[in-house]
């Protein structure tokens, strides 16, 4: 009976590890969404971070300066995607595949020295005190630093959408780009800062994947993690805590899955590695069910492009 | 600063130049790449764009390869360009291919070795319903439920590729195969086999359907009122809602006209130049379809030529693996670049572009 408790525990630790990449890629991609842009090119500037991630974290030997760099490699290929659509004026949704087409030749490219190699050590913070309460002890207060920036994060974006005046401005650039340029705001400026946060974000979380969850680089490491992460942000209603649900319950299908396999239970292999997708797709068609019609919750201006006719 | 004027008509000049432009641009970005990849940028851009085409020690090879390589990307593409002009945005054609070769390979690898000649025409039609199937998927879940069939069209990809590993290592696997993964090979299954059609060139029944495909897309855009319905959804919705179309037919169509033949493009790659099923089959068709029909201005003359160009750059990329040992990641570079462009340029395309300030 102790003996299962434990597991228990131990099984929504892993969990917490497995869904936080998505919860930061995907906490991103709300604010990017937020701002009325789509990015598709999520799996890409992972995919970016992750490799960046992993060589600057190998030849430094510092998982965190890794990290960082991944940060930086998300933002900096976001960018060049924020001037496509934004400046250039290009299609969101082509320029968001032609990113995660692009990104994932360039980490092919650059990660191939690194294939195989160990990724150094990460520390983790056991917080004082709750870190020792039995069971939530090993579940959520014994993890890295990132698990609980990621959990931070989730707060300070609820608080900077709901409860600040910069929060409001953005949200009101996504609902309505023309009002929000006709009352003095600076449309592309806006947009350009929150298309750079989501890059960030999502290169963490790709860095997160090659230096704490896997940890090591293999090429399209990310395996679809990127469009989970969209799928996420419809799926949360672009609601930050229910986007965290919604990441833990998906992580927790993920590391299910892949216990079984190790235990070998009776399920072939190829079926249980379906179940991912195929509950995101599940996710998916319940949240559109009970919404109704239509995606209540989506910024009105998502996706289509500001134009500025003076 | 500038300011954009919107054009009151597509100019047609910039429309072609900008596909051009682009590739230019590419080689020209592409190639400071290779230099830095410690490449003589001069002479992978040569091998890539060129020798392909003109070089005698390659071409003989190069040339029929290119159409073999231009076919399928060529068949999805066609499909998924009417999807784009309607803003429907099937993105998970690589799994609708993969399931079109895994559902006419294992309705012909069910019937081996009975022989006859009704077997092939059977194994496409079927092929093609799988590809159906599996893009009806995302489709029913969008008409139905307004389910986002970017997303789901593409986690289909991934449970597709789940699938194929199971068929090449489970139900497909080649009983005499000494336990290796893979199904029997269909080339050597007459009545399934899609052989080549000019001898020794390896150019299959597969390439002369693309090329009629493309005018049958031809036809159906520019001289069929359902072309003309699928842009007005695209362009203009409400118009679309007041003329009396149903969008959630067109959408639906839409979808299962690009499944249908990316499971077409599957089964002819299966039965011919792939010759079997395994782990390793799709080679990433489906995702480079996406850069051709943008690359063809979602045209179908054009994606005929953005098809040629595309595998171009895939039978050219081969050369410089073999020859100056470029990684092949690079090509995946140089095509994600050549979209950026592509998409770009569409500014100078959409809009006029004038100097504020000089009044």
């Amino acid at each position: 009976m102790d003996l299962s408790e434990i597991n228990f525990a131990v099984l929504v630790a892993s969990l917490v590890v497995a869904s936080t990449p998505l919860v930061l890629a995907a906490l991103g991609e709300l604010i990017v969404e937020k701002s009325g842009v789509l990015n598709l090119g999520v799996e890409g500037m992972m995919i970016i971070g992750a490799v960046t991630g992993f060589i600057v974290g190998v030849e430094t030997g510092s998982a965190y300066i890794g990290m960082m760099a991944a940060a930086m490699a998300g933002a900096l290929l976001s960018l060049l995607f924020a001037f496509i659509i934004l400046i250039m004026q290009a299609n969101q949704v082509a320029s968001g595949l032609a990113l995660t087409i692009f990104g994932l030749g360039i980490a092919a490219l650059m990660g191939h020295p690194y294939t195989g190699i160990k990724s150094p050590q990460i520390s983790t913070i056991s917080i004082p005190f709750i870190s020792e309460i039995p069971v939530l002890g090993t579940m959520f207060f014994q993890h890295d630093l990132i698990v609980y920036l990621s959990l931070i994060s989730v707060l300070v974006i609820w608080y900077f959408l709901n409860r600040m005046r910069a929060g409001l401005i953005l949200r009101s650039v996504g609902e309505d780009h023309d009002v929000a340029h006709s009352l003095g705001y600076r449309v592309v400026t806006i947009r350009f800062l929150a298309i750079t946060f989501g890059g960030a974000m999502a290169g963490v979380g790709g860095g997160y994947l090659s230096l704490v969850r896997v940890p090591q680089w293999t090429e399209g490491m990310t395996a679809g993690a990127g469009w989970i992460a969209l799928a996420l942000v419809v799926f949360s209603g672009w609601r930050p805590f229910r986007l965290l649900i919604g990441a833990y319950i998906f992580g927790g299908i993920t590391i299910l899955q892949l216990n079984l396999q190790a235990i070998g239970v009776n399920i072939n292999i190829a079926l249980l590695s379906m179940a991912p997708y195929l509950a995101t797709i599940l996710a998916l068609v319940v949240i559109s069910i009970s919404r109704f019609r239509g995606n209540r919750g989506a910024p009105g201006c998502l996706g289509r492009s500001f134009v500025k006719i003076t | 600063m500038f300011k954009l004027i919107p054009r009151e008509n597509v100019s047609p000049v910039l429309s072609l130049l900008g596909p051009l432009f682009s590739v230019g641009l590419t080689m020209i970005v592409g190639g400071i790449l290779f230099y830095f990849l410690g490449v003589d940028p001069f002479a992978a851009i040569k091998m890539i764009f060129w020798d392909p085409l003109m070089s005698e020690t390659f071409s003989t090879y190069s040339i029929p390869q290119i159409f073999i390589k231009g076919a399928p990307l060529i068949l999805i593409a066609l499909g998924l360009s009417v999807g784009f002009k309607a803003n429907v945005w099937n993105i998970g054609a690589e799994g609708q291919y993969i399931m079109g070769a895994i559902f006419g390979a294992s309705f012909a690898l069910s019937l081996y070795p009975l022989e006859s000649i009704v077997i092939f025409p059977a194994m496409i039609l079927i092929g093609v319903i799988g590809g159906c199937l599996w893009s009806m998927i995302p489709a029913f879940l969008k008409v139905k439920f307004q389910v986002n069939e970017i997303l789901v069209s593409l986690m289909l990809v991934y449970v597709a590729e789940q699938i194929l590993a199971l068929a090449s290592l489970g139900f497909l696997r080649n009983p005499d195969g000494a336990g290796f993964p893979g199904s029997r090979n269909l080339n050597q299954y007459t009545s399934a086999s899609n052989a080549e059609i000019i001898a020794g060139t390896g150019i299959h029944l597969g390439v002369l359907l693309s090329l009629l495909m493309v005018i049958f897309f031809y036809v159906l855009l520019f001289r069929h009122s359902l072309g003309f319905k699928i842009k007005l959804l695209g362009n203009s919705p409400k118009a679309s809602g007041f003329s009396g179309d149903n969008p959630n037919k067109l959408i639906f169509l839409c979808l299962i006209l690009s499944g249908s033949l990316a499971g077409l493009a599957g089964i002819m790659e299966v039965a011919g130049p792939a010759g079997q099923i395994n782990i390793d089959f799709n080679v990433g068709y489906g995702f480079t379809a996406i850069i051709v029909a943008f690359l063809g201005r979602l045209n179908p003359i054009g994606i005929f030529f953005a098809g040629i160009v595309m595998a171009l750059t895939y039978v050219g990329g081969e050369l410089t693996q073999f020859m100056l040992n470029l990684p092949a990641a690079a090509i995946q570079v140089f095509q994600g670049m050549l979209l950026f462009f592509l998409l770009s340029f569409d500014l100078f395309v959409h809009y006029k572009i004038k100097l504020k300030g000089n009044k």
